[in-house]
């Protein structure tokens, strides 16, 4: 990928910012998001949610369905490929998706590898954890980074724990010397100089977005107070009781995440939230959030 | 240029972009979220972002009338989406736009994000017309301005830098590069 290739992708992921990415998986649910005001759809076979439940491979949409929710909606498409899988990537571009999401809620197809990112004219946003992932896949050629939280669980406490960390290890990269900063890369297993460049912006060298668990306006203005510059929200809309004021109400809250008088206000009456998944109830080997090296 | 606060519709969209830079012109600025902000600004700047999302907030949030008031005084930049929101007509009936500067906008124009680019234009308006690196990205077309609308930049033949008295409009992101040519120019040339 070109230099200015680059610098247009991470663009758009600055027109996104203070937005809401909401998972959609029919062209009924696209128009509900853009209506409600999501800066962009994510266009799936099923919601993590779902995912989870139906358990075996899960892999990219069904083009099809891509293709109708692309016809319906004004706003960026983005679609999900497996990791590692770039002849996914390589079909998702074909498409013409305006962002490609090589995400963990997908069942990997490489062990070892994800996919060289700068290889691809179209942008990807990749899933992280932590500060060294999150440069690792930078590295890669990401255009956007999100963290990964735990998808599908309605749960925010992994969100919270990686925009934590990773904030966190922004923070302590700021106040290291220039001659640290080498062994910090190899510790965290980084590309030094993105490393670098990071301790000199004091954030994230490309957009820094929330996943994973949102299910509440909420939740949606932690992640912002946090750090997030933009939510994805996953299952939280349409697998609550009403998700129509619900996508309204987290539009809003991401907009006004730090005035708890609209928050309140938008926070009322919405109906049930999806139902969420405790942490505990959740083996190791079921967690989305491993997903990914 | 000193004392002036510009104002940036901080609802949705690149508003850090268009702050770092005005803030690099040592310019004071106020991230407006409530019409009432307003007041305390001597201009605005309505930001790159999702024009489908601005007119959601916008409505709900009270902004199109004093928005309309504030430009009767004061000068309004607007880059891409923000462009569409100035515009008189807009190709997209989900958009409903302020209708300050007479243009017709077509939404994507160039289509999608793979069609995004990077074009290298002179700016004849300036002194200084070494190249600009005009960021285009899924971006609007003016097809059409009106007679009070002055054309300070095409593309291929087609204008993508308008304005009238007090708006400026461009289908690009200035607040995407390190050059500031474009934002001083809105700061000296546009005043209330």
């Amino acid at each position: 990928m070109e230099k200015e290739r680059f610098e247009t992708n991470v663009g758009l992921a600055e027109m996104l910012k203070g937005g809401v990415i909401m998972d959609v998986t029919t062209p009924e649910q696209a128009k509900i998001a853009e209506e409600a005001g999501a800066v962009a759809v994510m266009a799936l076979e099923r919601i993590p949610a779902e995912i989870r439940k139906a358990g075996g491979v899960a892999r990219m949409a069904d083009p099809v369905i891509i293709q109708k929710i692309q016809k319906v909606v004004s706003i960026p498409v983005m679609a999900k490929c497996r990791i590692g899988h770039f002849a996914e990537a390589q079909i998702l571009q074909q498409m013409g998706v305006d962002f490609i999401d090589e995400s963990e809620v997908l069942t990997p197809a490489d062990e070892t590898n994800h996919i060289n990112k700068h290889a691809f004219k179209v942008p990807f946003v990749c899933g992280c954890r932590n500060l060294g992932e999150a440069l690792r896949r930078i590295g890669e050629g990401a255009a956007m980074i999100r963290t990964k939280g735990e998808a599908g669980s309605g749960n925010i406490v992994e969100a919270v724990r990686h925009m934590r960390q990773v904030m966190r290890e922004i923070r302590e990269l700021t106040i290291s010397g220039e001659d640290e900063l080498m062994a910090i890369a190899k510790k965290m297993g980084a590309p030094y100089e993105w490393v670098k460049k990071t301790a000199e912006l004091g954030k994230l060298p490309v957009p820094n977005f929330a996943a994973g668990g949102v299910a509440t306006p909420a939740d949606a203005a932690l992640m912002m107070q946090l750090g997030a510059e933009s939510v994805f929200v996953g299952s939280g809309i349409f697998m609550s009781t009403d998700p129509k004021p619900r996508a309204h109400a987290i539009v809003q809250a991401v907009a006004h995440y730090d005035d708890p008088e609209i928050l309140l206000r938008i926070s009322s009456g919405l109906g049930e939230a999806m139902p969420g998944i405790e942490m505990k109830d959740l083996p190791p080997e079921q967690r989305l959030q491993e997903r990914g090296w | 240029m000193t004392g002036r606060k510009i104002g940036i519709l901080a609802l949705q969209g690149d508003f850090a972009k268009h702050e770092a830079m005005l803030k690099s012109l040592h310019v004071d600025t106020l991230l407006v979220k409530k019409a009432k902000e307003l007041d305390a600004c001597d201009g605005l700047v309505i930001p790159g972002g999702e024009s489908t999302t601005l007119t959601k907030l916008m409505r709900l949030y009270g902004m199109y009338e004093p928005i309309r008031e504030f430009s009767l005084t004061r000068p309004i930049m607007g880059t891409c989406a923000g462009m569409i929101m100035l515009a008189s007509q807009v190709d997209d009936e989900r958009i409903t736009p302020l209708q300050l500067i007479d243009i017709s906008v077509k939404r994507n124009a160039y289509g999608r994000q793979i069609d995004s680019f990077i074009s290298e234009v002179k700016l004849p308006f300036l002194a200084n017309d070494s190249p600009f690196r005009a960021i285009f990205i899924r971006a609007p077309q003016i097809t059409a301005v009106g007679s009070d609308v002055e054309i300070l930049l095409e593309l291929d033949k087609k204008p993508v830098m308008v304005r009238n008295r007090n708006i400026l409009a461009l289908a690009f992101h200035p607040e995407l590069t390190d050059d500031s040519r474009i934002h001083r120019y809105f700061l000296e040339n546009f005043s209330a």
